[in-house]
């Protein structure tokens, strides 16, 4: 593929933004447009074995003839597919074993995001897989995992270096043409993060990624496949920030998750990338196909704080196969100014004695709408099955809104599901209250909104936590008076 | 005797223009405590918002000065900063968020006003059990989302327990004594008693004597129609008693 190292050549210029920061690292860009051609030249790029390569290009023939789904309760201009660079990397040609080989630049990055790589090494034991833009530039503590048998590695490493594995999941919960924007993903996904943990292994440290949109206009097509093999154990964060930017930016990534025999896979998700300014200029489109499947008495835990981007388009679901498994969501949105979201779940419970929570907070300001959408299914099969769910929201002023959409299928006569929602406003008279006890409005929203969202907050890991309220405090400043 | 707050000739209406303070003169010295009595709608509970900083009125006319300060230039949460406090009539719930940790972003944030860090745990629950024991606080409630599912006898005695917490500097007690039992209102009596020190002054705003039983007012003030027509001793309190609110008028109209 002669001509494909042609188009490697090409290099546009890194443009400068007027607002945030963006990393000066060189980037190597695939021209705008999306066409089988395109799909090659990833795959090529990546030097991906055949059988991955018919896949994208089985999932772009779908997408082709896909259109975009248009049920949410959101407002937007669909992008223009053809307007869209999909793919960019940054520049390293050779492996980095080391972080003295990793670009300054990089470094730099990860410093004003507050993530400062040694410490992360050193203090939290986390093992941290970091996506800039696509490729991985660094995997750690990848040895310590590897003697469990752990595997903790980019999505295209893993394509290369446990090709049975990822053959044998990929897809399998999150089908290439499951909807459009997977379809998308499944054609032109640059990258992303694969993990295995052995049987009856419980891995011992929190799994994290870091993702940062990075290349002017570069669509963003993330792929997760987290693969818990029976009675083994992992909890999985995710946590994204992106500069800010006065330009819309396409995010659309798939997640898969797969729990065998007696496994738990706890995913925790803080997502806070530019919602746009005040007036809803810019932000980031996000439009993401979470889903797990649980085999028998295995367990698939999402929480979710979500306080960015301009559209949010996304229901983490659990595929409740095998008897006696669970499925629970915890979700907290955040909308402000003009921000959009329609999230939700899907509880699909196929085994006997399948149990799903769903707690959804979903927060109100300004001018934005927020909107809890879920499905509970029942199918004829789930015998005892139960469901429990509650969605709240919370609007702060007058301008804002929010809807509840829940859809109910229950199918065999010993299922059960309850459902509870509730909307309560923040008041003028509980504002005064605080004020009249020394703590000012924002600091009095903050605290509010904290003690609302404390259901779900609790589930996430201590550190995230703690700075998942911070984003809360950061996401409503100014959301009142 | 130092003066902690003087009010000349305040009038407030509503935003709708309807006025309902119509030219309030008090001044309240250090170690005093003063009451303030008055028929339904004579402005009792607008006087207590407007002196605590409530956005719902608007301050035509007057001035007041707090510890030498232009309290009405004054942001409702430096009011409270600088020492003053409201025990309300009608506490809010605000579900989630637990008494305790309410409390402690309160006295952190005032803390951070005056220059000074963060609480140390240690001395603020010591504190806490401390202040709690006055009003008979029970320690379920601590941990309770603030107000949320109190009776009205607990929310009025927590609000005495944030009182005896933030150890403020003028307290203003909005018809406390409502709907109180006469346990209840034993115990908040005493607890805003024990408090009264000779640095610090109260405003108690009731409708009734009863209250006046167990605070002991220096000086008994009646407001009718958005104007203070008359101050006496405590006796003046039990005058009314008897006499009820008619007298005054007519008294008023004679005058």
């Amino acid at each position: 593929m002669a001509y494909t190292e042609k188009e490697l050549a090409k290099e546009l210029e890194t443009k400068k933004y007027e607002y945030g920061f963006t990393s000066d690292f060189e980037s190597d860009v695939i021209e705008k447009g999306l066409s089988e051609d395109v799909v090659r030249i990833i795959s090529a790029k990546k030097n991906e074995p055949e059988w991955l390569l018919e896949w994208r290009l089985a999932a772009f023939r779908n997408w082709e003839k896909m259109t975009e789904p248009e049920w949410a309760h959101l407002h937007y201009t669909k992008p223009d597919f053809q307007n869209l660079h999909y793919y960019s990397s940054p520049k390293s040609k050779k492996k980095l074993n080391s972080l003295d080989e990793v670009d300054p630049e990089i470094l730099k990055t990860f410093e004003k995001l507050g993530i400062p790589i040694e410490e992360q090494k050193i203090l939290s034991g986390v093992a941290v897989d970091y996506v800039i833009d696509s490729v991985s530039v660094k995997t750690t503590f990848k040895e310590k995992l590897g003697e469990l048998g752990i595997i903790f590695s980019s999505f295209s490493e893993a394509v290369h270096e446990h090709p049975e594995l990822v053959k044998k999941y990929l897809g399998k919960v999150v089908p290439p043409g499951d909807n459009f924007y997977a379809a998308l993903n499944s054609a032109v996904f640059s990258d992303g993060s694969f993990c295995y943990i052995p049987k009856g292994v419980k891995c011992p440290m929190e799994l994290s990624t870091y993702f940062r949109i990075n290349e002017a206009n570069t669509g963003q097509f993330e792929r997760t496949l987290v693969v818990a093999d029976e009675n083994s154990y992992v909890s999985y964060l995710e946590g994204c920030t992106a500069p800010q930017r006065d330009e819309n930016q396409l995010h659309a990534a798939v997640v898969e998750l797969i729990a065998l025999d007696g496994a738990e896979i706890k995913y925790s998700t803080v997502q806070n990338w530019y919602p746009g300014d005040e007036n809803g200029k810019g932000g980031i489109f996000n439009f993401v196909t979470k889903r797990g499947l649980c085999e028998t008495a295995a367990k698939i835990s999402w929480t979710q704080v979500e306080t960015g981007s301009a559209i949010t388009w996304k229901y983490p679901s659990c595929i409740l196969k095998g008897d006696r498994s669970e499925g629970e969501f915890y979700s907290v949105a955040v909308t402000n100014n003009f921000q959009q979201a329609d999230t939700g779940t899907k509880m699909i419970h196929i085994g006997k004695n399948t149990k799903s929570v769903i707690i959804s907070k979903g927060i109100s300001a300004g001018n934005s709408n927020n909107s809890y959408r879920g499905l509970v299914q029942m199918n004829n099969t789930a015998a005892n099955a139960r469901n429990f769910s509650q969605c709240d929201s919370l609007l702060i002023g007058d301008q804002c809104g929010a809807h509840t959409f829940p859809y109910i299928e229950v199918h065999n006569k010993t299922a059960r599901a309850e459902h509870e929602a509730t909307t309560s406003k923040i008041g003028e008279d509980q504002l005064f209250y605080c004020n009249q006890r020394g703590i000012n409005t924002e600091k009095a929203i903050s605290l509010i909104v904290n003690g609302y969202a404390k259901e779900v907050l609790n589930k996430l890991p201590m550190e995230f936590a703690i700075e998942a309220q911070k984003l809360l405090e950061i996401s409503l400043e100014g959301s009142v008076g | 005797m130092n003066t902690i707050i003087k009010i000349k000739n305040l009038h407030a209406s509503l935003s709708d223009g309807t006025e309902i303070l119509k030219g309030i003169d008090l001044e309240v010295k250090a170690g005093e405590i003063h009451a303030i009595m008055g028929p339904n709608g004579s402005g009792k509970s607008t006087l207590a918002s407007v002196l605590a900083g409530r956005e719902e009125y608007i301050v035509t006319e007057g001035e007041v000065e707090y510890l030498g300060k232009d309290l009405l230039d004054m942001k409702p949460e430096d009011r409270a900063r600088e020492g003053l406090f409201l025990a309300f009539q009608y506490p809010v719930e605000i579900p989630g968020v637990s008494n305790i940790n309410f409390l402690k972003t309160a006295i952190n944030e005032i803390r951070a006003y005056k220059g000074e860090g963060p609480i140390a745990a240690k001395d603020f629950l010591a504190m806490v059990s401390e202040k709690s024991k006055l009003v008979e606080l029970d320690n379920k409630l601590k941990n309770r989302s603030v107000n949320e599912g109190f009776s009205g006898g607990e929310k009025k005695r927590n609000e005495i327990f944030q009182m005896a917490m933030l150890d403020p500097t003028l307290s203003i007690l909005d018809e406390t004594d409502s709907g109180l039992d006469i346990d209840a209102l034993r115990i908040v009596a005493h607890g805003v008693n024990t408090l009264k020190t000779n640095k610090n002054a109260s405003i108690v705003v009731t409708h009734y004597q009863r209250l006046l039983d167990y605070i002991i007012p220096d000086v008994v003030h009646v407001l009718w129609n958005g104007k203070i027509i008359k101050s006496g001793p405590k006796e003046l309190a039990l005058e009314l008693e008897e006499k009820g609110y008619d007298w005054l008028k007519d008294e008023l109209i004679t005058d």
